[in-house]
């Protein structure tokens, strides 16, 4: 799947709501009619939905919101499989905490659909298996960590043991602060509480906007275990983040969005797999020259020669080249295998946005949406 | 099923909030310093009574006047605690984020506001009918005078609290939760001050002045509310035999309320908390 709302991720989602939705009303109706057939076709309907793939934890198409003349998420879509997780990524403003909250019904979203766990997030109860830990991380002062845990479960309607809820705590380091009101909590603790909270009710996708926002390097190092962990047993994870390090560790795929749109989405290995090679060359010949130039794209400095290198390459292109550089003649001073970080990815495709959309008249007002205000908050640390 | 647990679940944390948050505790001292004031002023009526200043007559209408005051006072008390609490406890977890996490569950908006709204009722009510109550008993206790319909007078006064605290968990769905508390507040206020201009314009015979008080009524029932429940309170045969003179006395009520007003408050109770439900609904958090 891509972000870009690919066949695939539609298909999935629509195909087994759409699926589910006749199987019952099939079954309802003709139960009283012809029990016989009835029974035949809720088999073959069952036959069927099982031949389906499951149904992605996360599926948006579409997604637009306006705040007054400004555009804060325009055409957003994307998807999240089952135990995927998926890194969103983009500068202030680009509409990311916008689009988490679109997802879980918390803003309404001008245009667009939106399933979770193969039901229309219109219905509530598509969040029953979801937590989520907002980047605005406030739980109520007057509780204790263990009461916060217990509201959430009850309110999830899940059936977890105080035993179980106490693990959470324990899993996020709050297990010596279990009996003290959250009111006396540090900006740290809170956020860890609301890991525990968004852990709690045994959810099947977990939403984390800034999740490491006020913690320290140990709590960070926590959370990419937890997200680790989570995944182990195929729980998915939306995660917002803007420590990209962060997000190469734990993500199978990232979406970056700027000004409201999805910029590039994919696999870490399509978003990094352009690869490069430095070379200092001396003696080129036209041919080597040619030669390098088939491999991929030549930037030159003087005799030192970079090659990009195509992401499907299986390790061989380099000493290939290599090999037919020193045929034609050329002499090869030294050769260094280089890879582009996500960071660098990231800032690349950020800085040719505004090249690419020169007709884009929305400026930096895009910038400054809504959701800047909650960056500013106590996780807003950015 | 899911939808009454999470109303009960609501209810719960907002009493619970009150209690936490230190509101019961505040309310309850304040109760207690108004019985006691008003123990030691019912006291001195009854002494002064005894001791021939007062005829019977005198005394009972001037134990009706009182305890119309004390009980405004307790009115004023549910008033502002639950205007006040409905703005943290609404648009203050908006503000703060708290919302976020829990609106976020399988849950609907609309069975979290009645929540919230409920436990404030419970608060509200609950706070009007012990008070009053305790006060009766007071007035009772010091100089043997027992309101003519207590129990109608006391639910009056609660449904006065949740007129007033329906209207503050619309304003906190929309406004800022110190805005929602102030105009809350002060529209109680300025409904009580047009009633009593309205009372003035009818003992007078202006018909324009007092309908000011009528259409007051209409917009915000808390002052018509307010003045049946004085009507419960007091010595009505006293009153009847005051004469026009007594006409418009800001805690003297001349009549009950009919079936039709209460009906038409229970209409603008639904209709108030129906908006406020559409707003919370529609708000992008």
């Amino acid at each position: 799947m891509t972000a870009a709302g690919p066949a695939a991720g539609p298909t999935a989602g629509r195909t087994a709501g759409g699926t589910a939705g006749t199987a019952g009303t099939a079954t309802g109706p003709a139960a009283g009619v012809a029990g016989g057939a009835s029974d035949a076709s809720e088999r073959a309907a069952s036959r069927l939905v099982a031949g389906l793939p499951p149904t992605p934890a996360v599926w948006c198409s579409g997604l637009r919101k306006r705040y007054g003349r400004r555009s804060a998420v325009d055409d957003v879509s994307l998807e999240v499989g089952r135990g995927e997780v998926v890194g969103l990524l983009g500068p202030n403003g680009a509409g990311k905490t916008t689009v988490i909250k679109m997802l879980l019904g918390l803003v309404h979203p001008d245009a667009g659909e939106v399933m979770l766990l193969g039901r229309p997030a219109t219905d509530p109860a598509s969040r029953a298996r979801v937590g989520y830990l907002p980047e605005l991380f406030r739980y109520q002062p007057w509780l204790s960590a263990t009461e916060v845990l217990a509201l959430h479960v009850r309110l999830a309607g899940a059936a977890v043991t105080a035993r179980e809820q106490l693990d959470c705590l324990e899993l996020v380091g709050l297990a010596g602060r279990a009996g003290d009101r959250v009111g006396g909590f540090s900006k740290g603790m809170q956020q860890r509480l609301g890991l525990a909270v968004a852990l709690v009710a045994r959810p099947e996708l977990v939403v984390l906007d800034e999740p490491t926002s006020a913690l320290d390097p140990v709590g960070r190092v926590d959370v990419r275990d937890i997200v680790l962990e989570l995944t182990s047993r195929d729980v998915a994870v939306l995660l917002n983040s803007h420590l990209i390090g962060e997000v190469e560790r734990v993500c199978d795929r990232v979406v970056i969005l700027d000004r409201g749109r999805v910029a590039a989405s994919g696999t870490l290995a399509e978003l990094l797999g352009q690869r490069q090679l430095r070379l200092q060359l001396t003696d080129l010949s036209p041919a080597a020259e040619a030669r390098l130039a088939a491999t991929g794209a030549v930037e030159r400095a003087g005799d030192w020669f970079t090659v990009a290198l195509a992401a499907e390459d299986l390790g061989t292109a380099a000493p290939d080249l290599v090999r037919d550089l020193v045929t034609m003649g050329a002499r090869v001073h030294a050769v260094e295998p280089a890879r582009i970080s996500l960071e660098e990815r990231l800032l690349g495709i950020l800085r040719a946005e505004p090249e690419a959309r020169p007709g884009d008249d929305r400026g930096d007002d895009a910038r400054d949406g809504p959701e800047d205000g909650p960056d500013d908050g106590p996780g807003g640390a950015r | 099923m899911t939808t009454a647990r999470t109303v009960l679940t609501m209810a719960a944390l907002t009493l619970r909030e009150a209690s936490r948050r230190r509101v019961l505790l505040a309310v309850a001292v304040l109760t207690l310093a108004l019985l006691g004031l008003s123990w030691w002023g019912f006291s001195r009526l009854a002494a002064e009574s005894d001791s021939g200043g007062l005829t019977s007559g005198e005394a009972r209408l001037a134990a009706s006047v009182v305890l119309n005051i004390v009980m405004f006072g307790f009115s004023l008390i549910a008033a502002l605690g639950t205007a006040f609490l409905a703005g943290p406890t609404l648009s203050g977890e908006t503000e703060s984020g708290i919302s976020l996490a829990v609106l976020a569950r399988p849950i609907r908006r609309s069975a979290v506001l009645l929540g919230k709204w409920l436990g404030l009722v419970v608060f509200g009510t609950g706070f009007v009918v012990l008070a009053g109550l305790a006060q009766c008993l007071v007035v009772w206790a010091t100089v043997d005078y027992w309101p003519p319909q207590p129990a109608a007078a006391l639910a009056l006064l609660a449904a006065q609290t949740i007129v007033l605290l329906t209207l503050a968990v619309l304003l906190s769905t929309v406004v800022s939760p110190m805005a929602s508390g102030v105009v809350a507040v002060g529209l109680f206020g300025a409904t009580w001050v047009a009633g009593v201009v309205g009372g003035i314009g009818a003992a007078l015979g202006n018909d324009g002045v007092a309908r000011v008080g009528v259409v007051s009524r209409m917009l915000l029932p808390t002052d018509g509310l307010w003045r049946g429940a004085m009507h419960g309170f007091q010595d009505s045969t006293l009153v009847a035999g005051l004469g026009s003179g007594f006409d418009g006395h800001p805690f003297l009520s001349q009549a009950p309320p009919t079936i039709t007003y209460l009906v038409w408050v229970a209409v603008w109770v639904a209709m108030v908390w129906g908006l406020a439900a559409a707003s919370f609904v529609r708000k992008d958090l």
